[in-house]
């Protein structure tokens, strides 16, 4: 082998020889994912996340609920059963960073909108296991205590726009006004509900004077996997 | 093979007396290695046994799973790993390039405390809920911009020793330390491209989304895996197992076939983490593809470790320090047997989201990872502190049987609670119904994560025998002891 002695004398070579053996792969994969159409399903129904719903999804990373909880329900029929209609690459089209997952040491969360009540959720995060005695879940009374505070909200949206979300001008002006009447049961829905369909509005923790942590999550909570309307679809229309 | 033989002897050869090695950051990364590597497994017994007992979250903020289990996983491959990648690497190149260090103290000592630092502020933060949210790649922007710094730093000084190298021949372990080096700036910088919400904050929100995020996070994660845990820790075993059995390199040929085909084919596999996701079709079949083809240069790396044993395979009986680098690369052959199964679709529909890949990884992180990295800090710290020998042959015998019994208990409770939580969450009744709801298949956990907790102590004890052992190797003890030890002549050691 000694056409391999070029590589063993010189560095720059060596270098130059390895940055272009591990580009190629990284390459071919990623690039044609930006590029081809079909990757994310054209369905109808996937909206950015209200401003409550983004500050509840900040909340659901920092505590780190993707190392258990995976949002990613694969085509097989137990899951389907378990969980609801298959992912779809459209549903996390918004989701900077994805949180699919990667470990189910709980279910999986990608359609638990709409599956329990406000109460519940709200008394599961605070002691889980008074409502699933066998689970392993950690204890998170402190959301339902530590006021919400996510610095400038509007702020937030304008860096999801820099990465592609369609936020509009208007729901940058609303955002600081939004992320309150959420929540708030006396709150201006109307708005809201145009901007974010199908977002939990109202008091959601039972403690309206704040607007808490718990607030937040729990609005995430509810809109996961709530967005799409699988009866307008065949599986052929969801082809990739 | 003369090339790889010859390497391997120049450093035993002696004349490099003239030679101002840089050893004082080597003995720093060293010391490090050894304190995180405790301190990441003792948090991964404590949230094993969180998953046991959930009581111990204790409710509070800063000590639950969900933070505290970035912080295991960040301690065991970016703490300890990377220290022990930063102590071999730049004993290594400086020895096997008969030169001292480019860039000289100031940048090395750079280096430690710079990746110090970057280790504090990345564990820091994920216990303050500080976090990207994505596996392995936690940190946020700012301390990931930090670990750029260092890391082009690391790359300066390790390529500038190799360009100021007295040896015609840049031995094969260095392949290995610098595609470890390239890739990982690589990895690092694509996949933590980010827009942070304002430069006075800590929170960012990723350039990609959704399923491109997906793959370019996988991407990045198995590489972090093919080429930090993998590809640096096989530059430790191509200079660190020659140099204790005494033996040149197996095979030179096979050491080029192997460096080139696993680097290449490494970065292809990604998809593997993905399958039956949204993530399209053609790409998880690209991905199965290679990681199958995976399991040939990877077995191709460990025939060339473990047969450089031939005709010294003696020693395995008499040396414990050689046990443990010869036995981290059997583990490292049975989990790059493992993982190419994972990836195959059918395998990975029943061990995806369960305890399976938890054994896998901890196969991998603990036979070989942590395995190789004792062997090389046996055999540096006598070396490093100018002692004839280690302390207690016998206590390195004592660590390596402990910690694999540990590992044994370990992994083999991850098999079956992991394949039995996959069997139970498909399984159907009589009539066609999900026969178990999910809460059942947790409970049934329960035994499982109590024997892994046993295990996780088990491995943590001999670590801290290998740290009682070390510190009176330091303080220049040895201890009387009969049978085991190659004690070599004391004149070979002193012209070293
Ligand atoms: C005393 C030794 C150790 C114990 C008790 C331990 C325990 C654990 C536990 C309980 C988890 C979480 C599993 C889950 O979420 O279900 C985990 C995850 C992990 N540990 Fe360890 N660990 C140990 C050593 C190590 C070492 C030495 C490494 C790496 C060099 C490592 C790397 C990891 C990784 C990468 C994960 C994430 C696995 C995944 O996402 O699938 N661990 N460990
Ligand atoms: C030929 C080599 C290998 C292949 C093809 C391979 C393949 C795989 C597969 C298929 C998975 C499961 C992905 C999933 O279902 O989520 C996996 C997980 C993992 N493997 Fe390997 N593996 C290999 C070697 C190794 C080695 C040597 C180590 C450690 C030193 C390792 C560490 C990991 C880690 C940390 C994960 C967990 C990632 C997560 O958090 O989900 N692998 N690997």
């Amino acid at each position: 082998m000694k056409w391999h002695a070029i590589f063993e004398k010189n560095v720059l070579i060596l270098a130059a020889g390895i940055l272009i053996t591990v580009s190629i792969g990284g390459i071919v994969e990623i690039v044609p994912l930006h590029t081809i159409e079909s990757t994310i399903e054209e369905v109808e129904g996937v909206r950015p996340y209200s401003p409550l719903e983004l500050a509840g999804r900040r909340i659901y990373m920092r505590e780190g609920c993707y190392n258990c909880h995976s949002q990613m329900v694969r085509p097989f029929r137990d899951e389907v059963e378990r969980y609801g209609h298959y992912s779809l690459a459209a549903e996390s089209m918004y989701d900077h960073p994805f949180q699919w997952g990667s470990k189910r040491t709980g279910p999986d969360l990608a359609r638990v909108g709409g599956k329990y009540s406000n109460a519940w959720h709200v008394a599961h995060m605070i002691d889980p296991q008074s409502l699933v005695p066998g689970s392993v879940m950690p204890q998170y009374p402190f959301l339902a205590e530590n006021a919400l505070n996510i610095g400038d909200i509007a702020a937030h949206l304008e860096a999801n726009v820099v990465v592609g979300v369609p936020y509009t001008e208007d729901m940058i002006a609303a955002a600081e006004a939004d992320l309150f009447a959420q929540a708030d049961p006396l709150g201006d829905h109307g708005g809201l509900l145009e901007r974010y369909p199908g977002a939990t509005v109202g008091d959601i923790d039972g403690n309206p004077e704040v607007l808490t942590e718990m607030d937040a999550l729990v609005a995430y909570l509810q809109i996961l996997g709530q967005m799409v309307d699988f009866s307008q679809y065949t599986t052929e229309d969801l082809r990739q | 093979m003369a090339t790889a033989a010859a390497a391997v002897a120049q450093d035993t050869a002696g004349t490099r007396d003239s030679v101002d090695y840089n050893e004082d950051v080597v003995r720093l990364f060293t010391l490090a290695t050894v304190f995180w590597g405790v301190v990441a497994f003792l948090v991964g017994v404590v949230i094993a046994l969180q998953l046991a007992y959930p009581v111990l979250n204790l409710g509070l903020e800063w000590t639950s799973f969900g933070r505290l289990r970035p912080v295991h996983t960040s301690a065991a491959i970016f703490a300890f790993g990377g220290n022990a990648l930063f102590a071999t690497s730049l004993y290594v190149v400086q020895r096997t390039c008969r030169a001292s260090l480019f860039g000289g103290r100031d940048l090395a000592n750079f280096l430690f405390w710079g990746y110090q630092l970057f280790i504090v502020l990345a564990a820091s933060g994920y216990v303050l809920g500080i976090t990207q949210g994505r596996e392995y790649a936690e940190p946020e922007w700012y301390v990931d911009l930090w670990l750029t710094i260092v890391w082009v730093a690391y790359l300066i000084v390790f390529a500038g020793t190799l360009f100021k190298r007295q040896e015609p021949h840049i031995y094969v372990a260095n392949w290995f330390y610098l595609a470890f080096i390239i890739t990982v700036a690589m990895l690092h910088i694509v996949n933590n491209l980010a827009v942070p919400v304002s430069f006075a904050g800590v929170t960012s929100y990723s350039l990609f989304s959704g399923v491109q995020d997906a793959l370019t996070q996988w991407w990045y994660g198995h590489n972090a895996v093919g080429f930090f845990l993998t590809a640096g820790f096989l530059g430790i075993m191509y200079y660190f197992v020659p140099k204790r059995a005494e033996r040149p390199v197996y095979s030179y040929r096979l050491s080029i076939v192997h460096f080139w085909s696993l680097i290449f084919l490494y970065i292809w596999a990604g998809p593997h983490h993905l399958h039956y996701t949204a993530l399209p079709d053609w790409a998880q079949t690209l991905g199965m593809t290679f990681s199958v083809m995976l399991w040939m240069p990877s077995w191709g790396g460990m025939i060339n470790g473990i047969m450089t044993l031939s005709g010294a395979w003696d020693k395995l009986r008499t040396d414990p320090v050689l046990r443990f680098l010869v036995v981290s690369v059997a583990f490292y052959g049975m989990s790059t047997f493992e993982g190419p199964l994972m990836s195959v679709k059918p395998v990975n529909a029943l061990s995806h989201y369960t305890d399976w890949t938890v054994g896998h990884v901890h196969s991998g992180a603990l036979g070989w990872v942590a395995f190789v990295s004792f062997g090389a800090v046996y055999y540096l710290v006598p070396k490093l502190w100018k002692r004839r020998e280690l302390y207690s042959l016998k206590l390195v015998s004592v660590h390596f049987w402990i910690a694999t019994v540990g590992i044994v208990l370990y992994i083999t409770a991850m098999w079956v609670s992991g394949i039995m939580q996959g069997l139970m969450w498909r399984s159907y009744d009589s009539l066609g119904f999900l026969q178990y709801s999910f809460i059942e298949t947790v409970e049934r956990m329960h035994p499982f994560y109590v024997i892994r907790a046993l295990g996780g102590i088990l491995f943590l004890l001999g670590a801290l025998v290998m740290v009682y052992n070390l510190i009176r190797t330091i303080r220049g003890d040895i201890r009387q002891e009969a049978g085991l030890a190659p004690v070599r002549p004391a004149a070979a050691v002193s012209a070293e």
